[in-house]
């Protein structure tokens, strides 16, 4: 029999432990639970990294390792963040009106709330009606199911008219980098019925939480982005790992080999499009409610550009590659971009950060894709390789060989 | 003897060439044939055609007792009615361990459900061991397969189509490449596989081909020069001309 999955996969593992000491440790030195040394701002910073990373793993799965390079993920990601963007505006603004009301000598009607609702969401992009598309914003479970089933489909839909005519390889890349524009021009447009480029905001304030602070719910966002990274990351190694991982990791390396061996190629790529679109819509709907505001920026052809580039710089073909990128990129990319880089004055010129960084990104990424394809997350072979060369060995011996059979008569 | 495959008037033409012109082909159950023909004879381009990589412009290909017709099939349907192929070039999965290409290759429900949620048997293990002790690289099971040699690629990839348990097997130019004692390990392991099922190889050696001791079908220019025994078509004043008397 086989053995267990951590056995298999030790890296999960190990990955999951450091993940929760992570969080256990930002948990004790924040501001809402313990010694207020790490502010509530970077408690998001590191939540919403979370969720980066997570988004991270879904390309690594999409791309590294089943070779479907998405420039798209970021569409999923990002209309993840509406669906649940949607739920948080109308019950605060909700609230807001009632208590706006409550003064009044008779109580509010229905129609009224409604009416009020619609000014207050939809004032800025000169309406008072609520669009059909916000029919269920009032309900939470409605709107966490549409988070999974909007994206999911248009993946769905998207998958099976791409992989069907056997677009592959850059025209591929091609293809998703149109949907994600062509849904960003969409919801630029103020009848598009969420906002235009105003976006969904305010939505960091959890409607029936008034009085909880910020310090608190940033904490526990850190926390559902963290349990969601450690699922995601358990799924995906359980997807990667075993005879389905080797089936797509075959479809990576030689597409009409796995054909002729009978696997419905198309059938596999579309399974992995659409669970990876699925993960990165939850993983946008966590990555909202703390940065607060979502807009179609958000979602613009270079976010996705920017994941496939986390995703080199890491590693790709493996997950905790994918998460590394995706943390130190992000995280560094804040830090510059942020003004928190101190400005190097070389007498003729200035170099500011928030100028220079993308272009040191770029260099970056070149650098790694000539010199180190497996990105940062090859660094862990080498270690690897010199730490323990006596196990090194042992796995091209008999060893493993020599389990199974054991295994076997069990 | 019964018929499994049966292609005939078959037709392909690139860009104005024809490639295949005309071409008629039948094999039984448990039959060994070897197909030869001077290079861009359509060898290649005929397997195409058979596992559904290539559309015939015309002609017919009908498989089995039931006589269902290919033509309308995907590769991988076509795989999954029992045609197992091995390619010119050798084509394993290099990233991964001899055994995990030939537990990919083996014998199981394909669709990606059953796939996720596939636990090794011990019985496939067994299958496993078993294949990969008849093609001589039991030590190997571990080792990536792009570590391999070319010879011992070219077996993984026969033991790749034994797994599938196909009840055809086309194999093009298995002995290209090879040293002469790993030829004579290849012919054992068709001979061999040819008892049970239909094995059409393509080869242009031809003490090779002879060691295989089967029936030969000489292609030129895209159709059927020759038929019979290696002897009676190396008598053929035709195939003298066009093939060895090169
Ligand atoms: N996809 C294609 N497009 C254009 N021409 C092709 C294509 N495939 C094959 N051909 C041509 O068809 C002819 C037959 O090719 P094929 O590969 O079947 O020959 P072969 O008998 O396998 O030769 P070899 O012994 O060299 O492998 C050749 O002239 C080849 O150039
Ligand atoms: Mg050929």
């Amino acid at each position: 029999m086989e053995r267990s999955f951590f056995a298999r996969n030790p890296s999960a593992l190990i990955f999951i432990l450091l993940l929760a000491a992570f969080t256990l440790g930002v948990t004790l030195l924040s501001e809402g639970f313990g010694m207020d040394v790490v502010s509530t701002s970077m408690v998001k910073t590191l939540g919403k990294t979370l969720c980066l990373c997570l988004v991270a793993v879904a390309m690594d799965l999409v791309w590294g390792y089943c070779g479907i390079l998405s420039l798209g993920h970021f569409a999923f990601f990002g209309l993840g963040g509406y669906m649940i963007g949607m739920w948080l505006m109308y019950e605060r603004t909700k609230a807001i009106v009632i208590s706006a009301t409550a003064g009044g000598p008779l109580p509010a009607t229905p129609e009224e709330i409604r009416e009020g609702i619609g000014v207050q969401i939809f004032g800025v992009v000169g309406g008072s009606e609520i669009p059909p598309i916000w029919y269920f914003a009032d309900s939470l479970t409605i709107q966490l199911a549409l988070v999974v089933l909007v994206p999911g489909l248009l993946a769905l839909i998207f998958g099976w008219l791409a992989f069907r005519s056997r677009v592959a390889g850059v025209y591929l890349s091609i293809l998703t980098q149109a949907m994600t524009l062509a849904l960003s021009l969409y919801l630029f447009q103020n009848d598009s019925g969420l906002r235009g480029n105003n976006g969904l905001s305010g939505l960091q304030n959890l409607p029936g939480a008034e009085n909880v602070p910020q310090t608190l719910i940033s904490i526990y966002f850190l926390w559902a982005s963290a349990l969601a990274l450690g699922l995601g990351y358990l799924l995906a190694a359980w997807v990667a790992g075993g005879k389905f991982g080797s089936v797509i990791r075959g479809i990576r390396d030689d597409e009409a080999r796995v054909r002729f061996l009978g696997y419905h190629v198309e059938g596999y790529k579309l399974f992995v499009f659409t669970l990876t679109a699925v993960i990165a819509a939850i993983a946008g709907a966590l990555y909202y409610p703390q940065a607060g505001i979502i807009n179609p920026a958000e979602i613009a052809p270079i976010a996705s550009i920017y994941l496939a580039v986390w995703v080199a710089i890491g590693g790709r073909g493996r997950l905790y590659g994918a998460v590394i990128g995706a943390a130190l990129v992000s995280l560094v990319s804040t830090w510059f971009t942020g003004g928190q880089a101190p400005d190097i004055p070389l007498g003729f010129y200035t170099v500011q950060w928030v100028d220079w960084w993308l272009i040191l990104l770029g260099l970056s990424f070149v650098l790694v894709t000539l010199f180190a394809p497996k990105g940062i997350g090859g660094l862990f072979d080498l270690i690897a390789g010199r730490g323990s060369p006596e196990r090194h060995g042992a796995d091209l011996g008999p060893d493993p060989g020599a389990l199974r059979e054991k295994e076997a008569e069990e | 003897m019964s018929t499994l495959l049966e292609v005939s008037g078959i037709s392909v033409t690139f860009d104005g060439f024809r490639a295949i012109n005309n071409l008629s082909f039948r094999i039984g159950e448990a039959e060994l044939r070897a197909i030869i023909g001077p290079n861009g004879a359509g060898k290649t381009t005929f397997m195409d055609i058979v596992t559904g990589k290539t559309r015939p412009d015309e002609g017919r290909v009908i498989w089995g007792e039931k006589n269902v017709s290919l033509l309308k099939m995907s590769e991988s349907q076509i795989a999954r009615q029992g045609i197992g192929r091995k390619f010119q070039r050798p084509t394993v999965f290099e990233d991964q361990s001899v055994f995990d290409n030939l537990l990919m290759a083996l014998k199981n429900d394909r669709g990606p459900f059953a796939v996720l949620t596939y636990r090794r048997s011990a019985e496939d293990a067994d299958k496993v061991r078993a294949l990969a002790e008849e093609i001589g690289l039991k030590a190997e099971l571990p080792r990536k397969a792009g570590e391999l040699a070319h010879g011992q690629k070219q077996w993984l990839e026969i033991g790749m189509l034994l797994a599938q348990e196909p009840r055809l097997l086309l194999v093009d130019e298995p002995a290209a490449g090879m040293s002469p004692a790993e030829r004579e390990h290849t012919t054992a392991l068709l001979v061999e596989a040819a008892k049970t099922r239909a094995v059409v190889v393509v080869e242009h050696d031809m003490e090779f081909v002879r060691r295989l001791g089967c029936k030969v079908t000489v292609f030129h220019e895209g159709s059927v020069l020759a038929e019979g025994s290696l002897d009676h078509v190396t008598a053929n004043k035709d195939v003298i001309d066009v093939y060895l008397g090169r």
